[in-house]
């Protein structure tokens, strides 16, 4: 039964490396999210020994990257069609959707683990809550699992990897504003209160930055949890629904 | 089991357009099936939901006694399928993508390598290993679909145009491999080459407007030519005018066409309804001791079967054939 997710996240993952997008993917990451903390998050003059500025940059920058790497995952099956080949091979669908999704997810996780280089500076130079940077590094991979599931559904639903990126960054837009003060700004007083933290609880930022600042909660990470499993069983959905288009 | 592949009642209805209209059919072990049909007649429609890759909108289809809805894993099993146009993935190299394919069938070991290292030798494949398959040629990029269809030995297998794109040669060696094969399986293919069915099918079947408009062995349906026991003579020019005049006083003659090339006329002697003329013809053509510088006789022609039946099943009339 693993078997078959397991073939298909490694044909999948081999996929990635057979060209140059990897790694320009992952460049482009590791260059963003050191610009991001050394420039914009002031990691030096704040003066302390963490990796805030780091991570709170995370949301922005897996908004802009992540459809690019979930873009393809069905798009490009049924644009080729070899969506055909994999679906009349004796797999699930579900194992197909989940192969192919872990495949995303690990050289998600491939290029979030090659920003060490950040927690070996601050723990030169001083003494950091290493408890806390695990538990951020470990939020942030279940956030970026958040944007993939949700990319890998939404490229179910066409065969152009262009159009899959825009609604992908879109949708992913949503859930990541819902909870920032702009939002909330623009609700308050009109929206009742119950409402907008309901709206707000969807935000990966709401959840994201608890876990960041060290409140390691249950809930934060069971909202990931649920969220992937939601988008994937919907890209289960879709890829059934579309895939003879 | 004999029925190997068993489709019932198969419709497949895209939007306003009915692409499949209820077409059933069996396939046997030891069965080389042929799929003819015009493009559009609902050929690959049909193949992709007994493949189970489409839902039909009515009707079913099981492959060895399963269901290809209800237990779609045990069917996929025991089917080969080469998808329309060959689709793989561009950037694995053959080796890599037959592996991929194995492991899904769940070959591990040993026997995985002996399985991709057959389904390679059969395919004539060698000397491509190395290249990703966005680099290959049509026709190798063909046999890669093939190999990928034969690598678990499957008891049924359904190709979609297995030919298209090869050269003669590999037309061949691809047709030898499938009458190599045909003892064992129940086969499927579709094409559009007739010549290929009279080379590897046992049965024909042509479909029309997502009917079937006529089932038989590739004989029985040349058979219905009208060219069925047809003489062709090919005379000088200038004797045409004679031989014709002599030929047209026989009774069981049903009709004469002639065609010119540079410096001859083949007569096309076409008999009432299918009887035999061949005798008649060369005691008349002793007796007025005629040069005939060719004569051949015709077991009627599959080509002209399909355009009778398909451009009629197409203007409504003769449905069933």
């Amino acid at each position: 039964m693993f078997n078959n997710t397991l073939a298909v996240t490694r044909r999948e993952l081999a996929g990635y490396f057979a060209t140059p997008v990897a790694y320009v993917f992952i460049v482009i990451f590791l260059a963003l999210s050191g610009a991001f903390a050394y420039f914009i998050g002031n990691f030096f003059e704040r003066g302390q020994a963490d990796l805030q500025a780091f991570f709170l940059f995370h949301p922005w920058l897996y908004l802009l990257l992540v459809p690019a790497i979930s873009m393809r995952l069905w798009a490009e099956e049924r644009k080729q069609g070899t969506i055909e080949l994999l679906l009349t091979l004796p797999i699930q669908l579900g194992e197909a959707v989940l192969g192919k999704f872990l495949a995303a997810w690990i050289f998600t996780g491939i290029a979030l683990a090659l920003t060490f280089p950040h927690w070996l500076t601050v723990n030169y130079l001083g003494r950091p809550d290493n408890g806390v940077i695990l538990a951020s590094y470990i939020g942030s991979f279940l956030m970026s699992g958040g944007y993939l599931a949700i990319g890998s559904c939404l490229s179910a639903l066409t065969r152009s990897q262009v159009v899959a990126f825009v609604v992908t960054v879109t949708v992913c837009f949503l859930f990541t504003v819902s909870g920032s003060s702009v939002v909330i700004g623009f609700l308050g007083g009109w929206v009742p209160p119950a409402l907008i933290a309901t709206i707000a609880s969807f935000s990966f930022i709401t959840h994201f930055n608890q876990i960041v600042r060290g409140v390691i909660d249950l809930r934060d990470l069971a909202y990931f949890a649920a969220l992937i499993v939601a988008w994937l069983s919907a890209t289960i959905l879709v890829v059934d629904l579309k895939k003879a288009d | 089991m004999a029925e190997m592949i068993v489709a019932r009642n198969l419709t497949k209805q895209f939007g306003p357009i009915l692409a499949v209209d209820d077409i059933s059919l069996t396939v046997a072990r030891g069965e080389v099936l042929g799929f003819l049909g015009p493009n559009g007649a609902g050929k690959s429609t049909t193949m992709k939901m007994v493949a189970g890759f489409l839902r039909p909108t009515a009707g079913s289809a099981s492959i060895c006694g399963f269901d290809v809805q209800d237990d779609p894993i045990e069917a996929k099993r025991r089917l080969g399928y080469l998808p329309e146009g060959a689709p793989l993935y561009a950037d694995m190299t053959p080796p890599d993508f037959l592996a991929f394919v194995a492991s899904t069938r769940g070959f591990k070991g040993a026997d995985k390598r002996r399985r991709i290292e057959a389904a390679i030798a059969q395919t004539n494949i060698e000397d491509v290993l190395g290249q990703p398959i966005e680099t290959l040629s049509k026709g190798f990029k063909r046999r890669v679909g093939l190999a990928q269809a034969l690598l678990h030995d499957p008891e049924v297998l359904i190709l979609d145009e297995p030919t298209d794109g090869l050269d003669p040669n590999q037309k061949y060696e691809v047709r030898q491999l499938i009458l190599a094969m045909a003892a064992t399986k129940a086969i499927v293919i579709s094409t559009h080459i007739l010549e290929e069915v009279d080379a590897v099918c046992s049965r024909a079947i042509i479909i029309a407007g997502g009917r079937i408009v006529a089932d038989g062995t590739p004989q029985e349906l040349a058979g219905r030519s009208r060219y069925l026991n047809a003489v062709s003579l090919t005379v000088a020019a200038d004797q045409v005018a004679r031989v014709r005049a002599g030929v047209e006083t026989l009774d069981s003659v049903g009709g004469l066409e002639a065609h010119a090339t540079s410096h001859a006329v083949t007569l096309i002697v076409i008999p009432k309804a299918g009887q035999s003329i061949l005798y008649n013809l060369t005691q008349l053509i002793q007796a007025h001791g005629w040069p005939i510088l060719g004569l051949k006789a015709d077991g009627g022609h599959l080509d002209d079967v399909f355009r009778v039946i398909t451009t009629e099943a197409a203007g409504g009339s003769g449905r069933h054939v």
